[in-house]
């Protein structure tokens, strides 16, 4: 997982100047080098690492998290976020903070980490998980990072526990669903979505049609697939467009004889054991089909 | 039987007034040259005559409503305006707005060809009136009024820039008009066009009517001293009056 | 030049409309063979997959086509008519970019959830305050360049309130969606959103076509129009609110769409005599036809992609409007 980490961190500086391709592999080999003096001082930019750090971190070990921590919509602990100062994400704030590590998306926050590497700032970047192989390894690198792998080991161990009764006695006959949301946006089965939703004993019908990670799956498509169930995700407020397809008369009289479950929201979004209780509601919700 | 009858017309531009307490009548058949230097106030005259202007005073025109007043009297401006490239037929066509269709379809296209032959354009009609010389598009205009068929032609310098055969028609189409019963009242530079055609002259100065009446009488070498400042001989001829202009009084 | 006889060239057009509607139903990523779609168009049975897909997603795409094409033709020809201006078009002079406004704001208020008919009224009421301010600074008289100067400052004024609105929203979303409201899409919309537009569509449609007897007659000039027994103040009034229904509800439903009311009054301009009343009729069939082809051609070109319709028409109307700034800077008209 360190070699995961050095690419995406690789690939995130390819625009910078290249010595500096060499900084993150210093900065990870001098973390695991001081296994037994864990950093003191943790800032999370990613609502994904955000939750992982929150449960794995010592108390006062993490010192701000993303404002996005906070967003009910994106963020399955954003009550939990409460308790901890946030960060717009910026190298300066990050800075003043003082940290010494940060925890890291591959993909939103290129500019600010480069520049927190620069300033000599250890940084740790994780990239967005498509499996529960990949929440595993996320677990324990941060346990490891934080120097708190024993609570990782004991959250992991919940986690397969859980995830091993959610999946027992699977249906022989599953149903088929598509996953749905905004701009007619649909998850095959490569990604942590499509994850969830075998999981809880659905075969995933996008599939059919050829998608396998992310993509639009037009809304003729979706009705001449006829799935079982639609799965669409929880709305937010004001009014959007692209959300509109969501309203769509022929989307609501197909699901007139089928199910619409708009069950899919922040427990959705990041690689964390709260994938769990998402798996749980989509399965209740698979056992209340006709 | 009176076609125009202006009371104490008045138009004010600001303050000033342009047209001065103007009081006029005009019966069937008469040519009437409404003349007078840049600025006397001709064209605020027939404007506001018909109803364009604000105004004071009464004119019979304006009190008619819009469309009536459309049957009974044609305006050509002195802005030759053909917005679009339509055909000349279609553009004299425009005549008949006012009449919608009441005469039937035949009624239209008579009058049509009727005003086309008058002006000379019969081998025009398929032409696109924009593709035509400024003279051509002013003798269509004509055209285009002369088919509204009303009984009064109110028109401002209908002959300003047409070659002097085609000047010659248009006053002779003018004439051949009040001959027939109708009136046409028509602002006019050429004083030797308006001194031969024309039945009436009114001559204007600073908004106000400063003589009306006979063209030869109306030309009197003491108005057109006072009014345009020139200094013009008028002559009998077998063709009618002959009137020269010939030095400008300082 | 020749001038096509009208009623031919109203049937052939009308033909063509037909013809490209067709096609439209015939159109779309569900992959049903002719055959199937007119079955299910005509005889599915309610609730059927096909069915619905016909009924419900291709049927309203294709009307709306037709109402936002017809109305945005329409509106270019009057708009035309009554300035005396070729480069009048509801998109260029920022009537659509101010309907859009409308639109947006009565989205994001929540207005429109609230009393649906908002949308389109608040849309209207945004197109008639451009159509107002035009008429002010470049009413006729005014000038080609001073239409296209004060559309400029309209537009980009409209746009950047409109991107101020979306990006305000609490939906984030609304931020992205600055491309449908400027470039115009009937992607996934259904029929809610045709009975929403055809009401003001229509009354438009019918205040536009009632003036063209009224613009014909301006082809001679505001005082020889006014001379023939036309009300000019009722007509202006009767443009500006026709416009403004016809392109509100329009854009409310489908976004700006521009240089539809620019590219084919000018295509249809030879074929009517140039006459401004013939004009409307056939700008207002040439427009259903414009809109239905475009958006034949962004589902051939980018199946999936949501490619705005736009961007077609701005790729074959832009060249066409570059051209007429030339040619009217060259007559200097």
């Amino acid at each position: 997982m360190r070699a995961r980490a050095g690419i995406a961190a690789a690939t995130g500086a390819r625009h910078w100047l290249g010595g500096l391709l060499l900084a993150p592999w210093l900065a990870c080999a001098a973390l695991a080098g001081a296994r037994d003096a864990p950093p003191q001082r943790v800032v999370s930019l990613n609502v994904c690492t955000d939750q992982l750090a929150m449960l794995l971190a010592a108390p006062g070990q993490l010192v701000a998290v993303s404002r996005l921590a906070r967003d009910p919509h994106a963020s399955a602990m954003s009550v939990e976020a409460e308790g901890y100062a946030t960060t717009p994400g910026g190298a300066e704030d990050v800075f003043r903070l003082n940290p010494d590590l940060v925890l890291a998306g591959s993909y939103t926050t290129h500019h600010a980490t480069a520049m927190l590497r620069r300033l000599g700032v250890p940084v740790a970047e994780f990239t967005p998980t498509r499996d529960f192989d990949g929440i595993r390894a996320d677990i324990l690198r941060v346990g490891a990072l934080l120097g708190r792998e024993d609570a990782a080991e004991a959250i992991l161990a919940a986690f397969d526990a859980e995830l091993a009764a959610l999946r027992a006695d699977a249906p022989d006959d599953p149903p088929r669903a598509v996953l749905y949301s905004a701009n007619s946006w649909s998850s095959g089965e490569a990604t942590l979505a499509g994850a969830i939703l075998r999981s809880a004993g659905f075969v995933n019908a996008a599939a059919e049609a050829g998608l396998a990670y992310g993509g639009t799956l037009p809304l003729e498509q979706l009705i001449m697939l006829a799935p079982d169930a639609v799965i669409t995700g929880t709305r937010y407020g004001g009014s959007s467009r692209a959300e509109a397809v969501l309203d769509h008369p022929a989307l609501r009289s197909f699901t007139d004889t089928r199910a619409l479950l708009p069950l899919s929201d922040a427990d959705w979004v990041c690689g964390t054991p709260y994938v769990l209780r998402a798996i749980a509601r989509l399965r209740a919700a698979r056992e209340a089909l006709p | 039987m009176t076609l125009l009858s202006l009371e104490n017309l008045t138009v004010r531009r600001g303050a000033c007034p342009v047209v001065d307490e103007v009081t006029l009548s005009v019966g069937r058949g008469a040519f009437v040259g409404l003349i007078g230097p840049n600025g006397a106030g001709k064209t605020s005259l027939m404007r506001a005559a018909l109803g364009l202007l604000p105004h004071e005073g009464r004119s019979n025109l304006a009190t008619m409503l819009p469309e009536v007043r459309a049957r009974h009297a044609a305006w050509l401006p002195q802005m030759r305006e053909i917005a679009w490239p339509v055909s000349v037929e279609a553009l004299v066509r425009l005549g008949r707005t006012p009449h919608r269709r009441a005469g039937g379809q035949e009624a239209d296209h008579r009058a049509v060809a009727n005003a086309l032959a008058r002006m000379g354009l019969d081998g025009f009609k398929d032409r696109r009136a924009t593709e035509l010389s400024g003279g051509e598009q002013a003798r269509v205009l004509i055209a285009r009024a002369l088919a509204q068929e009303t009984s009064l032609l109110l028109a401002d310098e209908p002959i300003a820039g047409l070659d002097p055969a085609h000047q010659l028609g248009a006053m002779e189409v003018f004439a051949a008009l009040a001959d027939e019963g109708r009136t046409v009242v028509a602002a006019l530079h050429d004083l030797g066009q308006a001194a031969r055609f024309c039945t009436r002259l009114v001559m204007m100065h600073q908004g106000r009517v400063a003589a009306d009446g006979l063209p030869a009488k109306v030309l009197s070498p003491g108005r057109l001293a006072e009014v345009f400042g020139i200094r013009a001989q008028m002559i009998d001829t077998p063709h009618g009056p002959l009137f020269q202009p010939l030095e400008r009084l300082t | 030049m020749t001038a096509l006889r009208f009623p031919l060239l109203m049937a052939l057009l009308g033909a063509l409309v037909l013809v490209l509607f067709v096609l439209s139903m015939a159109f779309g990523p569900a992959g049903l063979t002719p055959g199937q779609s007119a079955a299910a168009l005509l005889g599915g049975e309610a609730g059927a997959a096909e069915t619905l897909v016909m009924r419900e997603i291709r049927l309203p795409r294709a009307s709306l086509a037709v109402l936002v094409g017809a109305t945005l033709g329409l509106s270019g020809a009057a708009l035309q008519g009554y300035l005396r201006n070729p480069l009048a078009e509801p998109g260029l002079i920022g009537v659509s970019g101010s309907a859009a406004l409308g639109a947006v704001l009565a989205l994001q208020t929540g207005l429109a959830a609230a009393f649906a008919l908002a949308l389109p009224l608040m849309a209207l009421g945004g197109a008639v305050l451009a159509v107002l301010v035009l008429l002010l600074l470049a009413g006729p008289g005014g000038g080609a360049f001073t239409l296209i100067l004060a559309g400029i400052a309209i537009s980009a004024l409209a746009g950047a309130l409109v991107s101020l609105v979306l990006n305000l929203s609490p939906n984030p979303f609304a931020a992205t969606e600055m491309v449908f409201w400027m470039m115009g899409s009937l992607a996934d919309r259904s029929f809610l959103h045709v009975w929403l537009a055809a009401p003001f569509v229509a009354l438009g449609g019918v205040m536009l076509l009632a003036l063209g007897r009224g613009l014909d007659a301006l082809t001679l000039g505001e005082d020889a129009a006014a001379a023939l027994g036309i009300g000019l103040a009722r007509l202006r009034l009767v443009l500006v609110l026709g416009v403004a229904a016809g392109v509100g509800a329009a854009t409310a439903v489908a976004g700006a769409i521009g240089f539809v009311g620019l590219v084919v009054p000018h295509l249809l301009r030879p074929l009517v005599g140039a006459q401004p009343s013939r004009l409307l009729w056939a700008s207002m069939l040439g427009g259903a036809a414009m809109v239905l082809a475009a958006d034949i051609a962004v589902r051939l070109i980018a199946p999936e992609r949501d490619l705005k319709l736009g961007v077609l028409t701005a790729i074959v109307g832009a060249p066409l409007f570059l051209h007429l700034i030339w040619r009217t800077r060259r007559e200097g008209l």
